[in-house]
């Protein structure tokens, strides 16, 4: 008979009583027997960075692997103590990866692969109701045959445009411009956030070359009006420090941001600053939230009345004289001209130039009053009633605090409290950081939102220096890096505007002379003397005057050998949209609602869940011939045919309930593995670019996205291999690597390309600097504002910067200059400039810790010429490195701003609805007046769907959406990992105690929330935390919902999104989520 | 050697709940799904394979009025456990440096350990008949005490390293900062420390004058005597009673008389005269110990 330990030890109790004594407490053996020896002491990890937000933390993968050195499996997933974000930590997602590739079975407890990732490719026919499982070869040869199909049958090639001329005296003569546009409308592509930097850059190569310009990624829903809100003030639209940044505030001001939700590692840092520097924490939000739970400052508000709050602070800053005076005078345009053209009327809220039946502004007034150089005119008293610090002080006289609290429904006490407090960092000595996201981004006003921040910010000379910025805390992993290289319709890689079928995009010459900035004006009319005079400097362009070298070497890139100077360097490869259209995620849904697109690629997105009015974004999938779907799920979008996903609460006549039979679209499911089990780097939500390395095999047949896109690249060349027609040059020209040797594309390779090289690129010469790169067709370069991210080492090997780990930090300002590697060259705090006082040596007075560059005349700017004098410090000066304080612009800290400087007032077409922010009520309002003007809406919205916009008499409650730590965007990434499924199991609205008593509903009675795009289910919980605020003297309810679900996965529950609307940001078209009306009762 | 203590200050606790995640990533427990039923904190209480939750509950000062309360809930390993006590079949001891260790293998599920715990943490998992707790990742820290790595945690100084190359290269930190309680490593805000006892409560003196300093006039350690000495100590913002914990706990039922009369004998009388079914039956039903403990005693606090 066999005995068992436990047997045994039953048997001999006696004994066991004997040294019971033993056992009360002076067990001094070791505890292995109880506990086991730790699996992981002498395994060597290998380091990822985390796929959920774009903090970047490190985590360490364990694995099994056999004697040949085989995965076997999953030991651990924990945080990388190394990591300068998170120093070992992981929040609840992070901790759970170990379940994207493996879980503990609920029922015997067994390690085994994460049941509900897809092992195989999956292929669903018109009209059936189940997959079928296929091969890869036949998949993506498929796949290139609808994309060949598609592309050949509704390919643009060329099109006749009208240009205007202008005639010597004055007048316009209207003439007919065949222009090549290489385009296709009926082929649209969206997702990539997800992957990894090399995996979108090769997707928008690929799409371009296709000529896709319905080609969207997550940004867009996320973070557009970030990027739209930030660069007419500071020149470029990313965050501007870092998450480790933080430690060094004096005041945070978290207002439209969860940061301890949603950026968890963001409090390691915020705590540090107040205990180490007594910094204080302000939570502005219309609910109470884990945020505001650790905050010293909480002040609720109403959804979507963001510039309300923030121009009232920025009159209590001006009114108070608590203004950074000495910053905003060297460093801001607050002493600039504005041309007499420009006006505001405060009586109807409308701008100079109004087109009220397009809906938009001619925006030539909005401009300086320049002098006879050709610069703008400034008054440095700050007196002129024409200066934009005059102008911004009128603007905001009316933004009081009783009106703005009237707006907001913040309490005043609250309001005081928070303007005290983060006014006070306007003190020469004092910084303030403040931290957002989709609160303030989400909205119609979401990029003057954003623009707001940076006139407080400027005006209390916060930025460029430590533990101040304005700083978007971005929600994808590689959301950074997806913007970055352009899976965006309006841009190209680098931020650069996409051609348009505009004439004055009509070659390369005039392309180049409208997107630099200053370049209009030049006399020169042939691409030579552009050149010349681009290269030799033209004032007031900042450094976009290198536009031509950004550009011409990305088509060296993209098209190698075929793109010469004789053509353009195949500048008309690249597709042409057509510049009256938008392009956006709304635009592309309500294209296709209508048929006008045939196939779409979805690289990592679930829209059935995530898209604005879901409901009719999944109706407007049954209309595509076919649908391409890259994850590693089964989630609602690829499903959206069957019969379940068409299950609704509530019957709803606006909503059609289909089924698999009605729907023709055929689906091919491509499943990508998962983040650890591949290479690839991320960028963070600071533009820091880490690499990821893999150390597990990927699930079944699943495979890197690198891959496939990579075979559906080679296949689709094959099929159009040998053609001779013009319009299939952008294919069958398009250089594709070999990235490598092996089946599998190198990572390091695609890199090579996006940095640049110089010569042929197989012989692997990376360009050092992008200030190197040429626009004669010497360089090529995938994405300027990467270059400089790889070296060759000594030994000859590319050294890819984003794998550096060294996370020393010389200064302790926490810039860990060899942590990975930041765009652009490496700077970790953008504008530094700012961290010292114009003469370039003075810190700020009492500020003399956070210094991150100063000049020094002694230093060798130039071994080779001896010359003297360069910028030096903690930080990689964001300036040019030799250019002397006293030279000109070396005070003009913007350098991707025309005039060099902080702009509070916004030149041009930089704002679509104003040079300065004003408060309009979001499209779907609880008042029936806005109280500072009489505009309601903003302006410049383009309005889809005025059918459906709810009233507060049928739709009396505010409706915001929201996610939790424990879930993540759409869910497919959460729901299906049984560790977060557990933490938040179901779908659920938040509300007040108030509104539930009014409404007869008890915590955890299910709901039905309604709008009128639809109706949605959700369990109800009942808090002290989501209060009804006073607006305009009446009280107003509020609610919130949970937008991570779907009926899909472990944690289940109705798609929030089936009540937000089609409506968008005038700049950039980012869905107003974050507001709308509903009705809630129980169900 | 020295007792090692692990402090939650739950003034930096943001409730991500990382620490219930990394516990579950360490113990390699499966999730255990229960439907929403309106409380962010979903399970009510921890449970055989979750060892650690975070208990989150309103609490109205009436100084600074609303305030959420956020407190990680799991095995204090205190210095006089009552599991210890009362184990018929001596599954519990205390490690040289402090946790309190539970043999599955010595174990019958009786679960009397979990009637007697002033919280209640021992629970019952029937897929194994075991009860099963908290280890304070006993493992993992004798791993570092092996290696001769092992330092009180977070780091001070945060040590620097790693090289800037193509391959993975790692600074000291991992060494050291790896083998400390999964919970207090994934921390994302720094709430939990680890280390030394006699200056993890100086540290936690040294905290609670900080937030009195902030206006939390009530700010206390929790831990100090309690049970002979928690090594699983709080610095909390309020009294003990706001987070739903005893400020005095005590054993529950009549721990006395099965330590002194009972347990003596359990050794030869269990065994011998029972049986393992049969003591089973008798500790669980006799002793009023069921099977499913999660309601018993009070209730900690209500969830939100």
């Amino acid at each position: 008979m066999k005995v068992t330990r436990r047997q045994f030890l039953m048997f001999s109790g006696v004994t066991a009583a004997t040294f019971a004594v033993v056992d009360l407490g002076f067990n001094l053996g070791a505890t292995a027997a109880e506990v086991g020896e730790s699996r992981i002491k002498n395994v060597t990890p290998a380091p990822t960075v985390c796929p959920y937000c774009a903090s970047g933390c490190g985590l360490l993968v364990y694995s099994e692997r056999d004697a040949e050195g085989k995965f076997v499996k999953l030991l651990s997933v924990e945080g990388d103590p190394d990591n300068i974000n998170n120093r070992g930590g992981a929040c609840s997602k992070g901790a759970a990866i170990f379940n994207l590739r493996e879980i503990y079975d609920e029922e015997t407890g067994e390690q085994k692969v994460n049941p509900k990732r897809v092992a195989t490719p999956l292929y669903r026919a018109p009209g059936s109701e189940k997959w079928e499982e296929k091969d890869w070869d036949w998949i993506l040869d498929e796949v290139a045959k609808r994309v060949k199909e598609t592309r050949d049958k509704s390919f643009i090639h060329k099109e006749t445009v009208t240009a205007k001329v202008k005639n010597a005296d004055g007048t316009e003569t209207e003439t007919q411009l065949e222009m090549i546009v290489n385009r296709t409308e009926r082929i649209a592509a969206m997702g990539g956030s997800p992957m990894d930097n090399e995996e979108c850059y090769l997707e928008s190569k690929l799409m371009r070359a296709l000529g896709v310009v319905y080609l969207e990624t997550q940004a867009r829903l996320c973070h557009s009006s970030t990027v739209a809100g930030l660069a007419p003030s500071f020149g470029r639209g990313a965050m501007t420090n870092s998450i480790p940044d933080l430690k060094n505030t004096d005041c945070a001001l978290i207002m439209g941001s969860n940061c301890a939700e949603n950026h968890p590692v963001t409090w390691r840092w915020l705590h540090k600053a107040r205990d180490e520097r007594g910094a204080v924490m302000i939570h502005v939000d219309p609910r109470y939230t884990r945020t505001s739970a650790v905050c010293d400052i909480y002040a609720p508000m109403r959804s979507g009345t963001d510039i309300a709050f923030i121009g009232g602070m920025v009159k209590y800053i001006l009114d108070n004289e608590l203004y950074h005076k000495d910053y905003v005078l060297a460093y801001t345009n607050a002493s600039f001209l504005v041309a007499d053209g420009y006006d505001f009327n405060p009586e109807d809220g409308l701008f100079s130039g109004y087109d009220a039946a397009n809906r938009k502004y001619d925006t030539t007034t909005w401009d300086y009053q320049y002098g006879e150089d050709k610069l703008p005119l400034k008054d440095p008293t700050l007196t002129h009633p024409r200066c934009v610090f005059q102008l911004m002080k009128k603007h905001f006289e009316r933004y009081d605090i009783d009106t703005v609290c009237a707006i907001t429904g913040t309490p005043k006490h609250d309001y005081l409290k928070v303007l005290e407090a983060f006014c006070a960092t306007g003190k020469p000595d004092k910084t303030g950081t403040i931290l957002y996201a989709m609160g303030i981004t989400q909205h119609t006003v979401g990029s003057q939102n954003v623009r707001a921040f940076t006139l407080v910010q400027l005006l209390l000379g916060n930025m460029g220096r430590p533990g101040g910025g304005v700083n978007a805390l971005r929600g994808e992993n590689n959301v950074q890096g997806a913007t970055d290289h352009a899976l965006l319709f309006h841009i190209i890689p680098g931020y650069i505007t996409s051609p348009t079928n505009a004439p004055a995009h009509k070659d390369l010459f005039s392309f180049i002379k409208k997107e630099t900035p200053g370049a209009g004006k030049l006399p020169a009319t042939n691409w030579d003397e552009l050149l010349e005079a681009l290269h030799a400097g033209i004032p007031n362009s900042g450094f976009r005057v290198n536009t031509s070298k950004w550009v011409v070497s990305m088509l060296k890139a993209w098209w190698g050998d075929a793109a010469t100077r004789e053509n353009d360097y195949a500048y008309h490869y690249l597709p042409k949209r057509d510049e009256k259209k938008n392009y956006s995620h709304i635009a592309m849904f309500e294209a296709m609602y209508n048929g006008d697109i045939d196939g779409l690629f979805i690289f990592g997105g679930n829209p059935v869940v995530g898209g604005p009015n879901a409901n009719k974004e999944q109706v407007a999938l049954t209309k595509l011939k076919w649908l391409v779907v890259v994850d590693l799920w089964l989630h609602e979008t690829a499903d959206f045919w069957s019969y379940k996903a068409w299950e609704r609460p509530v019957e709803n006549d606006k909503v059609p309930k289909l089924g698999p039979k009605d729907i023709q679209t055929e689906v091919f499911f491509l499943p990508a593995c998962g983040v650890y089990e591949k290479e690839g780097t991320a960028s963070q939500t600071g533009r820091m670019i880490q690499y990821r390395w893999k150390n597990a095999d990927p699930v079944g047949e699943s495979k890197p996205d690198l891959w496939i896109i990579d075979q559906l690249a080679k296949r689709i060349k094959k099929l159009y291999e040998g053609s001779t027609k013009p319009q299939d040059e952008p294919i069958v020209h398009l250089t594709w690597g070999p990235y490598g040797e092996g089946e599998e594309p190198e990572p390091t390779l695609v890199a090579l390309e996006i940095n640049g090289y110089y010569g042929k690129f197989e012989e692997h010469k990376p360009v050092a600097k992008f200030a190197d790169l040429k626009d004669d067709g010497s360089t090529a370069c995938g994405n300027w504002i990467i270059c400089g991210s790889m070296t060759t080492k000594e030994d000859g090997s590319l050294d890819y910067k984003p794998k550096w780990r060294d996370n020393s930090d010389p200064s302790g300002l926490g810039i860990h200059p060899k942590w990975g590697w930041c765009w652009p060259v490496n700077r970790r705090i953008l504008y530094n400039r700012c961290s010292v006082q114009p003469d370039g040596v003075t810190p700020w007075p009492g500020d003399e810790g956070r210094m991150l560059i100063h000049w020094d005349p002694t230093a060798v700017a130039d071994p080779a010429t001896g010359a003297l004098g360069k910028w030096v410090g903690p930080d990689v000066p964001d300036f040019n490195a030799t250019l002397a304080p006293t030279a000109p612009g070396g005070t003009n800290p913007f350098i991707m701003r025309p005039e060099g400087k902080g702009c509070f007032f916004a030149v041009g077409a930089g704002m679509k609805e104003g040079p300065f922010p004003e408060h309009y009520e979001p499209w779907e309002t609880p008042v029936a007046s806005n109280l500072m003007n009489k505009t309601m809406l903003n302006p410049a919205v383009k309005v889809w769907e005025p059918d459906k916009q709810g009233k507060p008499e049928e739709y009396p409650i505010v409706g915001t959406t929201y996610r939790v730590v424990e879930h993540w965007q759409t869910g497919a990434l959460t729901r299906n990992l049984p560790w977060l499924a557990e933490l938040v199991p179901n779908m659920f609205v938040e509300l007040s105690e108030e509104l539930a008593k009014a409404k007869g509903i008890k915590n955890g009675d299910d709901v039905i929330i309604s709008t009128t795009r639809g109706d949605v289910k959700a369990v109800a919980m009942v808090t002290k935390r989501f209060k009804p605020l006073t607006v305009q003297g009446k009280l107003v309810h509020e609610v919130g919902l949970v937008w991570c679900f779907g009926y899909k996965g472990y944690a289940t529950g109705d798609p929030a999104n089936r009540l937000t609307a089609h409506i968008g940001d005038a700049n950039t078209m980012i869905p107003e989520y974050k507001a709308w009306l509903c009705d809630v009762r129980r169900a | 050697m020295a007792k090692l203590t692990k402090l939650i200050d739950v003034s930096k606790c943001t409730a991500c709940r990382g620490c219930q995640v990394a516990c579950k990533n360490w113990n390699q427990n499966p999730a255990t799904i229960e439907p929403f039923k309106g409380y962010l904190q979903t399970h009510k209480d921890t449970n055989a394979e979750t060892f650690t939750i975070v208990k989150m509950d309103e609490y109205v000062d009436p100084a600074m009025g609303l305030r959420w309360l956020f407190r990680k809930h799991g095995c204090f390993h205190c210095e006089n456990p009552a599991c210890l006590e009362v184990c018929p079949r001596q599954a519990y001891s205390k490690n040289e440096w402090g946790a309190t260790v539970h043999n599955p293998e010595r174990c019958i599920g009786c679960q009397y350990c979990t009637y007697a715990c002033p919280w209640h943490v021992p629970k019952y998992l029937k897929r194994e008949d075991i009860v099963r707790k908290c280890t304070l990742c006993a493992n993992r820290v004798d791993a570092g005490l092996e290696k001769g790595t092992f330092k009180d945690y977070p780091l001070e100084n945060w040590p620097e390293g790693g090289t800037s190359g193509p391959e993975p290269a790692f600074g000291p930190a991992r060494e050291l900062a790896t083998f400390v309680p999964a919970c207090v490593k994934t921390c994302p805000a720094g709430a939990l420390s680890f280390g030394e006892r006699e200056r993890q409560i100086q540290k936690a003196l040294e905290r609670v004058q900080v937030l009195r300093a902030r206006g939390f006039v009530e700010a206390n350690v929790y831990g100090l005597d309690q049970m002979g000495g928690l090594n699983v100590m709080y610095v909390l913002q309020y009294r003990p009673e706001t987070y739903g914990l005893p400020a005095q706990p005590k054993p529950m039922g009549q721990v006395a008389f099965w330590q002194n009369i009972v347990k003596p004998y359990a050794g030869w009388l269990i065994p011998v005269a029972l049986g393992t079914s049969v003591i089973s039956f008798f500790t669980t039903r006799l002793l009023g110990a069921g099977k499913d403990l999660h309601g018993h005693g009070h209730e900690e606090g209500g969830e939100e």
